[in-house]
């Protein structure tokens, strides 16, 4: 076991710098004049020269690259165009910010999704397994966008009932110190503001965690209904035992693998691809921070940004082998 | 058996539920501390401390956040809002127009050659962290954005506004700055500039600590501190920035409120649902879609910018057969302004005749714009030598991004490849990414015709007839790589000039040979719609997009 964790671990460096040669490739593709792009329209001829030898852009691009190799090595994350300040000091509060999100979201359509699945297969062809089942394709094809303006319109204009926007009240602000706002409430023992908290947490993580809802939900009904088929569920039947039990005791740890081979992935497929739900919500999270780092072409940020995704998508990936191995005896890694 | 799994079955939907936020039961009792919000369904839920008394915490929502809270070193709107609540500039703009004002300086003396300015400084102001402001500090300040290798230009930094006002190192307008005592200070300038102190009383040349400055270092960008009304207290990036009521402001009983948060919101009907629940106070760039909305609601009011930009259609001349003006003129007879307003800006814009806006100084009225009329239009394509409408079609290049001089560029472009069509003028609308956009304009090799406009930065026609069409503005701003000498002279002149009155005739004839040239067609001059919440008074929206938070309060 311990090998295996750290023979993974070994892995994660060429696949880490596999991915800074191809985002940095990319990006250096796009055209556009960065200068131009980063300063705006108003700025003299003189300052975006500077800032062309600054960034070392009228340098081949290889040595470019090596260049910023090297500072990441010395654990320099590099400073931002934009706003000239170290990205490493600049990120986490952002990089916070989408972590609150991503997990409530995955713990919205985790919960939802494999109950909705476990109940779908647990009464096939029942009239609650073809809604549910009809939901969750609604859910896949549902624009995060749309679905966030009507939830919007819905809750908060309509009823009143939850904010529209933001992570917080900012009449009776949060004191921050982890920057997860969840968790500061609850260390500062403030309860009224962990639930203001909430509430604006339930919007956009139901806009971002729909999609993953309902591809759970049908993953944990095929692997459910796979599950109940087999030989020792009619044994354990037959002995007995009560449908809720069979259910979610023996056939739920089986049919979880795949299930969570599938939260995995859409985790980490949230991490980054949250931008829309961050941009609706005014959610200040590290999708808006890269989208708009593209969009001032600030290389730096975009490049070390795309960088730490990669490298907490990996760590989920490992975190949910490490997880198989608990949930089921029979994997073992040697 | 069967008990069992209705139970669990039961259970499962129930919790699902309340998770997928169906389950309004419990927040619906939560809301319950809001004091009794019985409010009619279309006013704004209030929120608890705004609900009855008057307010005195304002929270704005923008579309984007600021870059960096020090205004020397950026350019961007969004920036100089914030700076302009923290810093004071020796002069200032006249809430609601771009008339220069005492500020910092209570007065000030020109000498008659126009190279020598003297400003007397309100006495008594000290900054946020309670140094003193006096002539000094204004030296440093100078000093700090004039010369390229002072210890407080750190990192990254540039003075782009300071170089691109008055003149980039080697041609420098000012030449010194000088305390002459504690409350004097006077500018000696290389050459007159008539646009000095509509340019010195810009935000960027704000007025910062210069004990602040070298404590904070690099992190003076971060933490900022100025004279301004308001005091910076916290700025979460992306999110929100904090300002707290200065109280011992030197202007007597500003500002009014107590508190300002400026939220980013990207989206522009999320900000608007967000002023619509409550949950802030005043919003930038309502959508012209929206409008109907906010005017139909008792809670909301409408709030307009004065129109200070200019949006518009240039043609390359670099490209045949625009460098042809007859063809220029034809084109330009093929546009329909007003419908184009109709259709796209919800009434919210004036047709635009010349390259700067009415309400500036200078603008010349009895130019006459080229009629929207289409058989004049064929009837000069064929004097060009076009009987039969262009030959080959014409990359028309439209812009990708909302700008606040124009919410819909591809729109407005297909509208005007429409009428063209009707003369025999075949388009292609192409509409590359922002930052390819305009390097793709300013290269001049792909465009025939593109679509661009400006905000103006001062309240200077300089500032759009010189920025925009001088041939010193190639490459660069004139993407349109118009030359005409006798325009250069006219424009160099007015720089020099200090006389307003002949300053003012100088661009008046610019103006006529632009639209005879017409190396433009002008198309708008929009209205940027702002929206708060009825109850708010006392704000006067700035024609260059900033303006004081100080004279806000809530009735």
């Amino acid at each position: 076991m311990n090998s295996y964790l750290i023979k993974r671990v070994m892995v994660l460096f060429p696949v880490l710098i596999g991915m800074t040669l191809i985002v940095f490739s990319i990006i250096h593709a796009i055209p556009g004049d960065p200068a131009e792009t980063i300063l705006g329209q108003k700025a003299t001829e003189q300052s975006k020269q500077a800032l062309r030898n600054q960034l070392g852009l009228d340098k081949p691009w290889l040595q470019q690259y090596f260049n910023y190799m090297g500072d990441l090595v010395q654990g320099d994350l590099g400073t931002s165009i934009r706003t000239k300040t170290p990205i490493a000091k600049e990120i986490m509060p952002y990089l916070a910010a989408t972590l609150e999100l991503t997990a409530a979201s995955m713990l919205f359509a985790t919960f939802v999704g494999v109950n909705a699945g476990i109940l779908s297969a647990w009464r096939q062809n029942s009239w609650f397994d073809y809604t549910a089942m009809i939901i969750a394709l609604i859910g896949v094809s549902m624009p995060i966008f749309w679905l966030g303006l009507m939830e919007q319109l819905l809750f908060a204009l309509k009823l009143h009932w939850l904010p529209s926007i933001g992570r917080m009240d900012q009449r009776n602000p949060v004191e921050t110190l982890t920057n997860l706002y969840v968790l500061d409430t609850i260390l500062a023992g403030r309860w009224d503001q962990l639930w203001t908290v909430i509430k604006h947490l339930i919007l956009p993580s139901i806009a971002l965690g729909t999609i993953p809802m309902a591809i759970i939900a049908r993953m944990t009904r095929s692997s459910m209904l796979e599950v109940m088929n087999s030989d020792y569920i009619r044994t354990a039947k037959a002995k007995g035992m009560s449908q809720f039990l069979v259910v979610y005791k023996h056939a739920l740890k089986n049919a979880l693998i795949p299930v969570l081979t599938v939260i995995g992935l859409q985790t980490g497929a949230l991490l980054g691809g949250a931008v829309l739900t961050e941009t609706i919500f005014a959610w200040p999270g590290v999708g808006r921070y890269i989208f708009e780092a593209i969009s001032s072409r600030d290389y730096p940020v975009i490049q070390t940004g795309i960088l730490i995704i990669a490298f907490i998508f990996v760590v989920i990936n490992l975190l949910v082998d490490l997880l198989y191995a608990a949930i089921d005896p029979r994997i073992n890694y040697k | 058996m069967n008990k069992w799994g209705n139970l669990a079955l039961v259970l499962m939907l129930g919790a699902g539920l309340a998770l997928s936020g169906c389950g309004g039961g419990n927040n619906t009792g939560n809301t319950g501390n809001t004091g009794g919000n019985t409010a009619a369904t279309n006013s704004p839920a209030s929120l608890p401390e705004t609900s009855g008394t008057s307010q005195d915490t304002l929270i704005l929502g923008r579309g984007g956040d600021s870059a960096s809270l020090d205004p020397a070193i950026v350019t961007d709107g969004e920036s100089l809002k914030i700076a302009h609540q923290v810093f004071d500039s020796l002069l200032e703009y006249k809430p609601g127009t771009s008339e220069v004002q005492a500020s910092l300086a209570d007065s000030w003396e020109v000498t008659p050659d126009g190279l020598s300015y003297t400003f007397k400084l309100h006495p008594g102001v000290k900054f946020h962290d309670g140094t003193d402001f006096n002539a000094e500090a204004v030296v440093f300040n100078f000093q700090r954005w004039s010369d390229p290798a002072s210890e407080y230009k750190f990192e990254g930094d540039s003075f782009d506004y300071y170089d691109s006002m008055f003149g980039p190192d080697g041609s420098r307008v000012i030449k010194e700055v000088k305390a002459v005592d504690e409350s004097t200070v006077q500018f000696v300038l290389n050459q007159p500039q008539a646009p000095f102190l509509q340019n010195i009383a810009m935000t960027t040349f704000g007025i910062a600590s210069p004990a602040a400055v070298k404590e904070k270092k690099e992190n003076f960008k971060n933490e900022p501190v100025g004279t301004g009304p308001f005091v910076f207290k916290e700025w979460k990036r992306n999110d929100s920035i904090t300002l707290d009521k200065n109280t011992a402001y030197w202007k007597e009983g500003l500002p009014k409120l107590n508190k300002v948060i400026v939220r980013s919101i990207p989206d522009n009907s999320a900000r608007f649902t967000a002023l619509q629940n409550g949950e802030i106070d005043l919003m930038e760039d309502l959508s012209p879609d929206d409008l109907s909305t906010l005017e139909s609601s008792s809670a909301l009011s409408k709030i307009e910018r004065p129109p200070f930009n200019v949006a518009y259609l240039g043609f390359n001349f670099k490209k045949k057969p625009f460098d042809n003006v007859k063809v220029r003129q034809a084109l330009s007879y093929a546009v329909n302004k007003q419908e184009i307003i109709d259709a796209f800006f919800a009434g919210q814009a004036q047709a635009a005749v010349n390259p700067m806006p009415p309400s500036l100084w200078g603008y010349n009225d009895s130019v006459k714009d080229y009629e929207y009329d289409l058989d004049k239009a064929k009837a000069m394509l064929a004097e060009a030598g076009y009987p039969d409408g262009l030959p080959d079609p014409v990359t028309l290049y439209a812009m990708p991004v909302s700008r606040p001089y124009m919410p819909d560029g591809k729109k407005v472009a297909e509208a005007i490849q429409a009428e063209w069509e009707k003369i025999g003028v075949k388009t292609v609308i192409e509409s590359p990414e922002w930052a390819t956009y305009l390097d793709d304009t300013k290269a001049g090799e792909k465009d025939d015709i593109f679509m661009l406009g400006w905000t103006g930065d001062n309240g200077d026609p300089d500032n759009f007839l010189y920025t925009l069409l001088d041939k010193d503005a190639i490459p660069g701003n004139n993407r349109a790589f118009y030359v005409n000498e006798e325009l250069h002279t006219l424009l160099t002149g007015a720089q020099k000039e200090t006389d307003q009155d002949k300053r003012s005739e100088l661009y008046k004839q610019a103006q006529e040979i632009i639209k005879a040239d017409a190396p433009w067609i002008p198309l708008v001059h929009t209205t940027p719609l702002l929206a708060g919440k009825a109850n708010l008074k006392g704000f006067v929206p700035g024609p260059t997009g900033t303006e004081y938070y100080s004279e806000i309060y809530f009735e």
